[in-house]
């Protein structure tokens, strides 16, 4: 029976109180002692077979009949009017079949303040135009072949600069001024006076983080097809029913004719949450031209054009007293969300949560800069947050002579601070108790081993000793996220008459093992080997609604669902059998696909008996993920510990390993839960080490927009990763006990790295990434060259 | 065109190319601009390939020329007249995997897949230079193969496992 409930949906660090219809969901949660056959166990992928012979069709893949390329042509400028596009000549270009200009793309607003292609261009990569071509080819050379005659505008690209009263205005009739994307985004606790005035020591410092590119190796793209009125596409998003909605709307088309699909998708990581402008022009490109259209982003436009993880810079305040107990916190945050959107990312959160703090400040600014527009990059605003809060809290310690990890045990808190209500369950003190003796914290870290060390180079009087060529360090660092899932999602079970069974619900798998997942589910719930399990996502048309996969949203989300859908599908089955065995159901179980009754074992029917003697009338199980509970809060914890190697001779850092302890409930798949955690934690390495967007402030363009100029840690860059999974299922969360692993493994990272070395040359390093030169100046900064 | 035959200037236009792809004798025609890459992914529809970076930097279009791994990005489809090509669809002996494919399954030595094809080749030149590479080779045999959803302690784990697999003689 369906009704409306309010339930607290977390979302990357913006909490908010839904409406939601929600279907009884009244499965009690798998015990933490319940036998389990499918789930816990590792399982390699149900879709391995199609990944490793490349028959795994991407969107990148798709391949129509009577199909055109598109190509878009972008600006080269940061910020210009385009007076004039001279496209006449090409169409007439052997090969080209159309050409869309701002003059061909009217009426579509985007950004909220733009325009599919608009007459002003505001970042490096803009889109000016699109050419439909019979090849790629063809379509590549006609978007090289357009003249566009510019006026240059004057251009600001980084943050500081852009919140000056004299930068260049980049919307000025829609911003609050100073290229605010919006007013200040405050937060209050407490009494902060009360608070200053209670800190015996205090640490007042700014870090910076740096904007960095998802590089999912599928670039963004889409391929469109009109049957009459009916509009499919196939596009590599990490949100098919979101695509259809905003694609309807956009286009005035009613949803029932639009389908999308994304059956394997080369990564996302938070930059495919969206509808695309390459999926609008594919779509209006085929319904003009009659014939399928593909668009795929190249990898320069993927760097210029697909979004990033914003630049950040945060103040940090932090207070305590000479026992270690954090008196007040503040942080104030500020970030560009490029030159379009709003910037909402929860930097801050990490500061209003992760330790009990009484007096609480935070202050969240965007300003709009001439660079492409920033969408959410894999724990959105937390791994930026978590980088300045953990490095702040290892300063404060050094400056009260207090071990880093004992410092954070001091200041733990069972309690959401922020929501005033305790956590379903919290096993941090055990991540940090694992991870410290995983890595020999005691020996390494402990007060004794060392000497409290310098933080700041000004504040050593005299020149610290030199230090050996390579030097170690070990850091720790905390991780906090939501990861309690939400509705609604909704599953279907079907039984084949060959004793199969199909499971249909609208997720997504962006290399996750999503699939793998829910078959696992699935199987466990009905008893049956899992190769009976065929588990169908990413299509708006076969399948039904589901969540975006984003925000560590899926397993905790579909999951329960899945299983609700399979239980149901169970029951009907048991009726069944039950009428079959002349028996009551309630007295039915399965196991191994045989169905038995446990008053008298020896009355037993397997599936495939009853799937036959139904034939094709279908057994039909439905589950809908029910609300969140309302008395706790389902979030995740872990915590990171790090050993690093520093050459002191040429700044190189070289991560050696990395200790990962997390909570994330019941585990549903160690093996692919593994490869979600070293997955974050190289990505994190990257970040802290060498990955970093770089614009030229002269002329305000993406310089090193690809994969050679644009570092990602290669297979000889990584570190060695040790996953620990600590804790029980969490049984307040769903009816799995799962939480959502996908971005807590890339929180803390970073911000451990940086600690390690920092541990090790003695100096600490306010700024990612870790290059080379900025090792270099702070070791000769601590020699006092 | 007699000129051309005399100077060895080919195009601008699509000229014939025979590519011996995965056994198989494949007649193309292609610009002299193509890359092996693109006359693969467009002209032969072999769309395991993958394109990646376009420039060389993250192997994912790793195929084996003339058993040797290059680049299908950065070969010339004109360069390969003649010459032997295997892709990743040519890996797998009918309906039974090749034991690099099967431990990429069983160790997870991959996320989203997208790259894995080009892991895939490049781990069966490494194997046919050094049939029991040690860890060290490993990284320095894959480090040619960027993977950005991070799989590579699982590909370290897939490369040993093939490796040994082979060894033992159960190819």
């Amino acid at each position: 029976m369906a009704k409306l409930v309010k339930t607290k949906i977390e979302f990357e660090g913006h909490i908010r109180e839904e409406e939601v219809v929600v279907e009884h969901d009244d499965l009690a949660v798998w015990a933490a002692d319940s036998p389990m056959t499918h789930v816990g166990t590792p399982m390699p992928r149900v879709d391995g077979h199609a990944r490793v012979t490349g028959s795994a069709e991407y969107t990148y893949d798709v391949r129509l009949p009577g199909m055109l390329w598109g190509a878009i042509k972008r600006s080269p400028h940061p910020h210009a009017r385009v007076r004039r596009i001279d496209a006449d000549h090409v169409r007439s270009l052997p090969g080209v079949v159309d050409v869309l200009t701002a003059d061909e793309c009217g009426g579509f607003s985007w950004y909220g303040n733009s325009a599919l292609i608009d007459r002003t261009v505001r970042y490096h990569g803009d889109e000016v135009a699109c050419v439909i071509a019979e090849t790629e080819q063809a379509a590549i050379d006609a978007i090289d072949a357009i003249t566009v005659d510019y006026e240059v505008l004057h251009h600001v690209v980084d943050i500081e600069a852009a919140a000056e009263p004299t930068a260049p205005q980049i919307h000025p009739d829609s911003s609050p001024g100073q290229n605010r994307t919006r007013e200040p985004e405050r937060y209050l606790r407490g009494d902060m006076n009360a608070g200053r005035r209670a800190a015996e020591v205090t640490l007042t410092a700014r870090y910076r983080t740096p904007s960095a590119i998802h590089a999912s190796f599928e670039t963004h793209g889409s391929a469109a097809r009109w049957e009459s009125d009916e509009l499919t596409v196939w596009d590599s998003t990490q949100n098919i029913f979101g695509v259809r909605s905003s694609l309807a709307s956009t286009l005035g088309v009613p949803l029932a004719k639009v389908r999308v699909i994304s059956r394997y998708m080369g990564g996302g990581f938070g930059s495919k949450n969206d509808l695309g402008k390459h999926t609008v022009l594919a779509a209006l490109a085929a319904r003009r031209t009659g014939r399928p259209v593909r668009i795929m982003l190249t990898r320069e436009e993927e760097f210029l054009a697909a979004g990033h993880r914003p630049p950040v810079i945060v103040d940090v305040e932090l207070g305590a007293t000479r026992d270690g107990k954090l008196a007040f916190i503040r942080a104030h945050s500020i970030t560009s969300p490029g030159a379009y959107g709003s910037g909402g990312f929860q930097v801050c959160g990490p500061f209003r949560e992760y330790y009990a703090c009484a007096n609480v400040e935070t202050v969240q600014e965007a300003v709009y800069t001439n660079t492409g527009p920033a969408c959410a990059f894999r724990a959105p605003g937390y791994v930026e947050g978590t980088f300045a809060l953990e490095s702040a809290i290892d300063e404060l310690a050094a400056l009260l002579g207090m071990d880093p990890l004992a410092l954070r045990i001091a200041n733990y808190t069972d309690v959401n601070q922020p929501r005033g209500m305790r956590y379903s369950q919290k096993h941090l003190l055990e991540s940090y108790r694992a991870g410290a003796d995983a890595i020999d914290w005691d020996a390494r870290r402990a007060p004794t081993a060392r000497a409290a060390e310098p933080t700041q180079p000004a504040a050593a009087t005299q020149p610290a000793p030199k230090l050996g060529t390579m030097v170690r360090g070990v850091g720790v660092a905390t991780q906090g996220w939501g990861g309690g899932g939400a509705p609604p999602s909704y599953a279907i079970v079907r039984l084949n008459p060959d004793a199969t069974f199909d499971v249909l619900t609208g997720t997504h798998d962006l290399g996750t093992g999503t699939k793998t997942v829910m078959t696992q589910i699935a199987a466990q719930e009905l008893g049956v080997p899992m190769d009976r399990v065929r588990v169908t996502i990413g299509d708006t048309l076969t399948c039904p609604y589901s969540l975006l996969s984003a925000g560590s949203l899926t397993v905790p989300s579909v999951g329960p669902t899945v299983r609700a859908a399979a239980a149901d599908a169970r029951a009907q089955i048991l009726d069944i059998a039950g009428s079959l065995l002349d028996t009551d159901a309630a007295q039915l179980s399965i196991a191994g696909g045989v169905i038995s009754s446990t008053s008298s074992p020896d009355r037993c029917v397997t599936i495939e008996d009853v799937a036959r003697k139904i034939g094709n009338y279908m057994v039909i199980g439905k589950g809908a993920r029910g609300p969140n509970p309302s008395e706790v809060s389902v979030n995740t914890f872990g915590a990171q510990f790090v050993e690093v190697e520093v050459d002191t001779v040429t700044g190189a850092v070289r991560v050696l390993r990395v200790i990962a302890a997390h909570e994330f409930g019941r585990v549903i798949n160690p093996l692919t839960l593994s490869s979600q955690i070293e997955g974050g934690v190289f990505q994190a390495t990257g970040f802290a080490v060498m990955e970093e967007r770089i614009m030229d402030r002269s002329t305000g363009r993406f310089v090193n927009a690809n994969l050679s100029e644009y570092r990602l840690p290669t297979i000889a860059d990584v570190p060695h990763v040790q996953s620990l999974f600590i804790g029980p299922p969490d049984e307040a969360s769903n009816n799995t006990g799962a939480k959502g692993a996908g971005e807590p493994p890339i929180i803390p990272t970073a911000a451990a790295i940086a600690n390690a070395v920092s541990d090790a040359i003695g100096v600490r390093i306010r700024e990612l990434p870790l290059t080379r030169e900025r090792v270099l100046r702070a070791i000769a900064a601590r020699e006092g060259r | 065109m007699a000129d051309h035959e005399e100077t060895g200037i080919i195009g601008p236009g699509e000229v014939p190319v025979t590519l011996i792809v995965n056994g198989r004798r494949r007649e193309v025609r292609v610009e002299p601009r193509t890359t092996l890459l693109d006359a693969l992914r467009q002209k032969l529809d072999l769309t395991g390939t993958k394109r990646v970076c376009d420039s060389g930097a993250c192997g994912a279009c790793t195929v084996l020329l003339d058993g040797v791994a290059v680049y299908a990005c950065m070969t010339l489809a004109v360069s390969c007249d003649e010459r032997s090509v295997q892709t990743i669809e040519g890996l797998a002996h009918g309906e039974s995997l090749h034991p690099i494919q099967q431990a990429f399954i069983d160790e997870d030595g991959y996320q989203c897949g997208f790259c894995t094809p080009g892991q895939i080749m490049a781990a069966k030149s490494l194997i046919g230079r050094t049939p029991e590479p040690t860890r060290q080779q490993i990284i320095e045999g894959m480090s040619g193969n960027l993977c950005r959803c991070g799989a590579y302690q699982k590909i370290i784990a897939a490369v040993e496992r093939a490796a040994r697999a082979q060894s033992n003689g159960s190819v």
